[in-house]
């Protein structure tokens, strides 16, 4: 059964910029590899923490929309936590309000772009 | 022994509280998903302390109230939203 997920993870400052690409590089690619298709990503960049998480009050939040199988977010979910980069990670299973919300989103982004563009 | 009570002048004006009608907002304006990244949309539902406010003051209806309840847990997990602090907002 395909279902439409969200996945939001927060990896870890100390990161270089060029470590945070390849570790969002990792995750997208694991999900293509399991015949997953990656809908959206947004990624927030360096963010404060609302508490410190392992001592450190920041961190580089990344979320990725993706379609997927249901068994397979088990297996993202093991990947996360083997990852010693990614301090806090949160998967969503998207019902059809939240699907059609982030859509009217989308759209109202790519409006704005086009505008200013 | 009547008119005496008439007689009580109160220091300040009674504040008689006008009940303004509490309406669920997401009701009102069909709004069918409560976001759990829009941190700023879910501190109106949070007090100072960062604790969910009840369902009497915030006048939402249950179904609603429980979507936000998720949301905010959600986003506290996520270190959007503090899970105790002092003086928010």
């Amino acid at each position: 059964m395909i279902n439409q997920y969200e996945t939001v993870f927060i990896a870890t400052p100390v990161l270089s910029e060029a470590q945070m690409k390849e570790a969002v590089e990792k995750f997208r690619k694991i999900i293509t590899d399991n015949n997953g298709e990656v809908i959206h990503e947004e990624d927030w960049g360096l963010k404060k923490l609302a508490y410190p998480i392992q001592k450190k009050s920041t961190g580089f939040y990344h979320l990725i929309e993706f379609k997927s199988e249901g068994e397979f977010i088990e297996k993202l979910e093991t990947q996360y936590r083997r990852d010693e980069r990614v301090i806090r990670f949160l998967t969503f299973k998207m019902d059809k309000h939240s699907i059609a919300y982030s859509e009217k989103k989308r759209r109202m982004k790519k409006e704005q772009n086009q505008k200013e563009a | 022994m009547a008119q005496n009570n008439s007689e009580i002048r109160y220091l300040t004006p009674l504040a008689v509280e006008v009940k303004k009608k509490k309406y669920c907002r997401f009701l009102k304006n069909r709004i069918k998903y409560v976001d759990y990244k829009d941190a700023q949309f879910l501190k109106r539902f949070l007090n100072e302390q960062g604790k969910i406010l009840p369902r009497r003051l915030t006048g939402t209806s249950l179904k609603y109230h429980r979507k936000v309840a998720q949301a905010v847990k959600r986003s506290r997990h996520l270190a959007l939203l503090p899970y105790v602090t002092d003086l928010m907002k």
